[in-house]
């Protein structure tokens, strides 16, 4: 009997969505497409968490990203007035600096790619992540963990500030 | 679930000399196939008849009750019509996302059905994220509605969209924190371990486990209402102003798939409660039935479903009794009261698990007690005024 594995057919193909669909969000000319190409990218991503044996990481991933990120973003989007033409208002750079900056990052990133050894482990079973997860941020890594609860904290009070302040101004 | 059967067929040698991975492919198809087409259809499609049925009673109107004995295969008259309908996409419209959106929609209600437990073998896959991954699944929704609401390019129907987005944004905190104050006392979120850690008698269900859960259940249950564009919360579609929001331009098939993923969601939101709260499978011991695994199967499942359809028929009954809210009403329940309560549940809740780690028997009983004293009183009112105002009632459903 042999042993064929889907799971190299699984991780390709949601790779490919996953490229095909970043690619999609870059190059689309309709920002509305970019948005559903979004989707795309951001389910292709948790397939890949899902593989990597990451279950909990990949619910989030669609719960917070999808669920939340993106349905914040399409709400902008349909409350915009003509996507269609959009004039884009940063010409002043030019061409010669943004390939320079692309040139710069691109070797960084070829560089980061081919030469950044490797970490490869075995496919982890696939196990409940979520108290190891829930334990590792009460303990180990408390302190980036309430730390990044301030920052948010913060900008949820941000957005109550900026919003107040535009009440003020109607009434006046 | 599926995944130890499937192992123990391939032990047999019934798939013959199939490599792993595609007998597991075949399976989760046959299982996708005989989940939804042998129960998410057709408990969609009669959930439309019942729900016509129910409305027409409570409005003292008949009702469909002509094709079939009683009208009883009138969703099947409804769903051959629209599918042979002619499919009108108007010229304006984004035609590419507007075939796209009906998919997105009906993908999100059906990936619910993989962690929905029917029984305490009949669930497809019992994932340890259960009730996390239901609720991130019931999420791609939204995304539906809103591409139905862009790429129609109707006024309408983008209002539609728009408030959908804002309305389940919104809910969907109280609603998980409520969530959360259960995942607090079980420790777990897979389906399965939160209706294990329940009995088959109200005193055993969590939303008699403490005064919190009390208070998250009815949080849970505004908030999934919302959630699921059902009345007072159906602003997405109000007939009264948007005609029939983001569905105006969705005509056959594609309005079709809409529909049914609005009533499949009346199933899924009473299964999520019925899960959470209310005991799920859990069937009391009957001695001979109870004895065989197919007999107590048969009854846990019929259990889950009988409570979950008594949540599908209170849902219809809040639709045709309550008058629809405003946006800015909508807004101010979810903000203004419920996320507090919710936050309050869901701390009070946590002191709870810290005092009484065992749970409180006595809260429990008087609870149990409470619940069920609040129920008949409203009983009790119902009879008086039915008495007082001198009405009619016959109670067969068949006249």
């Amino acid at each position: 009997m042999t042993e064929i594995s889907l799971f190299p057919i699984v991780f390709y193909l949601l790779a490919a969505v996953t490229v095909v669909s970043a690619l999609g969000v870059a190059f689309s000319n309709n920002i509305f497409y970019s948005a559903i190409a979004l989707m795309g990218a951001l389910l292709g991503t948790a397939g890949l968490y899902v593989m990597l044996a990451a279950d909990f990481l990949a619910v989030v991933q669609i719960f917070v990203y999808v669920g939340g990120i993106l349905v914040l973003t399409l709400f902008a989007i349909n409350l915009t007035s003509r996507i269609g033409d959009v004039s884009i208002s940063n010409r002043s750079i030019g061409r010669l600096p943004s390939l320079l900056m692309l040139g710069l990052v691109g070797t960084v990133m070829v560089r980061a790619v081919l030469g950044g050894g490797w970490n490869l482990v075995d496919v982890p079973e696939a196990e409940p992540t979520i108290a190891t997860i829930g334990n590792g941020f009460l303990t180990d890594y408390i302190l980036p963990f309430e730390l990044a609860s301030l920052v948010l904290l913060a900008a949820l009070v941000g957005a109550v500030v900026l919003s107040r302040k535009e009440l003020k101004e109607e009434r006046g | 679930m599926l995944q130890q059967f499937l192992d123990s067929l391939i032990a047999d040698g019934v798939f013959g000399g199939l490599p792993r991975d595609i007998v597991y492919l075949i399976g989760m198809a046959a299982a996708g196939a005989l989940v939804v087409f042998g129960f998410v259809l057709n408990v969609a499609g009669v959930t439309t008849f019942v729900e016509r049925r129910v409305w027409a009673r409570i409005q003292s109107r008949v009702g469909p009750n002509r094709v079939g004995p009683q009208g009883i295969l009138q969703w099947l008259a409804d769903g051959i019509k629209l599918l042979m309908k002619e499919e009108v996409i108007p010229f304006a419209a984004d035609a590419r996302l507007f075939k796209l959106a009906p998919f997105i929609v009906t993908i999100g209600f059906i990936a619910a059905f993989v962690a929905m437990p029917f029984s305490s073998v009949l669930i497809v896959a019992d994932l340890n994220l259960g009730i996390l991954y239901i609720t991130a699944m019931t999420s791609l929704v939204v995304v539906g509605i809103m591409v139905a609401g862009w790429a129609s390019n109707n006024k309408w129907s983008l209002i539609g969209g728009i408030r959908a987005a804002a309305q389940i944004v919104s809910y969907e905190i109280p609603a998980a924190l409520s969530i959360f104050t259960v995942i607090l006392v079980t420790g777990t979120l897979s389906m399965q371990g939160i209706i294990q850690q329940q009995g088959w008698g109200p005193w055993d269900w969590f939303i008699f486990h403490s005064p919190f859960t009390f208070v998250g259940f009815f949080i849970t249950f505004i908030s999934l209402l919302a959630e699921g564009n059902r009345t007072p919360f159906d602003l997405p579609e109000a007939e009264s102003e948007l005609v029939a929001g983001f569905v105006t331009e969705y005509s056959g098939a594609r309005y079709l798939f809409f529909f049914l993923v609005e009533w499949g969601n009346l199933y899924v939101i009473s299964a999520i409660l019925v899960t959470l709260f209310l005991g799920g499978w859990q069937a009391p011991p009957i001695p001979v039935i109870s004895d065989s695994a197919v007999g107590r199967n048969v009854l846990e499942f019929l259990t889950f479903f009988l409570k979950s359809y008594f949540g599908v028929v209170l849902m219809m009954w809040i639709r045709a009794t309550l008058p629809r809210t405003r946006v800015d009403q909508l807004m101010t329940t979810c903000w203004k009261y419920l996320l507090p309560i919710a936050f309050f549940n869901f701390m009070g809740t946590a002191l709870w698990v810290l005092v009484f780690p065992e749970g409180f028997r006595f809260a429990e009983i008087l609870l149990t007690a409470v619940g069920f004293g609040l129920l008949g009183y409203f009983a009790y009112r119902v009879a008086f005024h039915l008495r007082r105002s001198g009405a009619q009632i016959t109670l067969s459903p068949l006249s």
